[in-house]
């Protein structure tokens, strides 16, 4: 093992910095969830599939519910955030894309210190991270 | 987060429990093709996701692997939108979680990177194979992976403090290492990690399963980072937990976009699991954590069975 001398009982600034960014993007993604579910369950957003109309659609297959409540999957429900059911997506896409800003965040950072082979694995995982959320990638029945 | 700010996060969350569930019930009373109100199905999974939350702490384990096997097993829900919830109830978990632990340095950045990116990308494979296989087949093959982690929570060992004689030379070049303080030996341990080559080729599988059935993956997270590459116990628990965060951000994105996402369904999950695990924090001091670990296992195995029985006989 190489004899560094950088071992701490802190934890370092990359790490501080991708924790600030993950827990601020946490507690927002969390209260916009709540408000939206709200907005969504009392009726004060009209939601695309009426409320007692769900539970037909989530016994069903993703490719029945989407060809029969005529969805188009991917992003297309940013085109429906007028709707109750679909602002609720907002609060959900931040909550599954904190981690990406998390990354980016700290790329700098490693690259100021010299840490080139982290700062290649972070812009990586970013690139990964992206190419997922993009809806570039699927599967399907 | 301070005591205060815990009591107020729980206090939120109890009255947007009780406000999710019971107003809207009494606002709006549509009926269902099941001859139930809408309202009753969430209202339910809210109250036996609190219970799984109390389970989890008390056994030890995640909330995502106890989610899917009993709600797909158990609940009127398809398996995709099952998958699709299961991975955004861990990843919640996992985010509410990351920020305290990266602080306290439990949880390590550096070892998790690397890890991360392996079973990300693998999660992404792992949740397009999982939507493109027949759903029976992923049941079955959901019920054998449920009976498989009951063996190995019945079979794992766990090292609070593994021997590590020396570092392997990718950890070094990587510098993976660190300290941290042990109340119970009262002296800062330092810990370094061995077989990185092989741990990080084992999160190839950890994240193609994690992707395929939506399950959180500390199951096999922790006897990974533990028992083979060496890290202490506290240092895995914490760097598994923070990690899901990143291999559950991946696959939750395939299985968002393809529309596997109900909001009726996700948000008395979240809370649920959110307001058990408060609770199962608060209980951890009285409960005795053998006979839950015990029943957690028998409710395992007993979900897996059914997974297995509806793969097989629909």
């Amino acid at each position: 093992m190489e004899n560094k001398t950088d071992v701490s009982l802190e934890a370092s600034e990359e790490q501080l910095l991708y924790a600030k960014f993950l827990e601020v993007g946490m507690y927002v993604g969390l209260a916009i969830l709540f408000i939206t579910y709200f907005l969504y369950i009392f009726g004060i957003m009209e939601p695309y599939i009426p409320l007692s109309e769900v539970s037909h659609y989530w016994s069903q297959n993703v490719g029945d519910y989407l060809h029969e409540a005529n969805i188009n999957a991917g992003w297309s429900w940013v085109g429906m955030v007028g709707y109750g059911d679909f602002i609720n997506f907002i609060g959900i896409a931040i909550l599954a894309g904190v981690t990406i800003f998390c990354y980016i965040a700290i790329i700098p950072l490693l690259i100021r210190t010299g840490d080139m082979v982290y700062a290649v694995i972070a812009a990586l995982e970013a690139l990964v991270l992206i190419l997922a959320a993009s809806g570039l990638i699927t599967g399907g029945h | 987060m301070g005591k205060n700010g815990r009591y107020a996060m729980g206090l939120f969350l109890c009255c947007t429990a009780i406000l999710l569930t019971a107003a809207p019930a009494i606002a709006q009373n549509g009926i269902d093709n099941g001859g139930h109100s809408w309202w009753f199905w969430p209202l339910l999974l809210f109250i036996v996701t609190f219970v799984m939350g109390i389970l989890a702490v008390l056994g030890g384990v995640g909330g995502g692997v106890l989610f899917v096997p009993i709600i797909s097993g158990f609940f009127p829900f398809h398996l995709d939108f099952v998958r699709g919830t299961g991975l955004l109830v861990a990843l919640s978990g996992a985010l509410a979680a990351g920020p305290g632990l990266l602080k306290a340095n439990l949880a390590s950045l550096r070892l998790a990177i690397p890890v991360a990116l392996i079973a990300s990308s693998c999660a992404i494979v792992g949740a397009m194979i999982g939507l493109a296989l027949p759903t029976n087949v992923v049941q079955i093959a959901l019920g054998a992976t449920i009976l498989g982690i009951c063996i190995l929570m019945l079979t794992a060992k766990k090292s609070t403090i593994p021997d590590v004689p020396e570092a392997d030379k990718l950890s070094s070049a990587l510098r993976i290492y660190g300290v941290y303080y042990e109340p119970s030996l009262k002296q800062n341990i330092n810990w370094k990690v061995h077989r990185t080559p092989l741990g990080l080729c084992l999160f190839v599988i950890i994240g193609v399963m994690a992707g395929m059935f939506g399950l959180g993956a500390g199951w096999a997270n922790v006897p990974v980072l533990n028992l083979l590459m060496g890290a202490p116990l506290k240092i895995s628990v914490a760097t598994s937990k923070f990690l899901l965060s990143i291999t559950d951000t991946s696959a939750a994105w395939i299985y968002m976009n393809k529309g596997c996402v109900i909001p009726l369904m996700v948000v008395p999950s979240l809370v649920g699991i959110m307001l058990g695990s408060f609770v199962g924090v608060r209980l951890l001091k009285v409960a005795k954590p053998t006979f839950i670990r015990w029943m957690v296992i028998g409710i395992l195995a007993f979900a897996g069975l059914k997974a297995l029985q509806k793969g097989i006989f629909g």
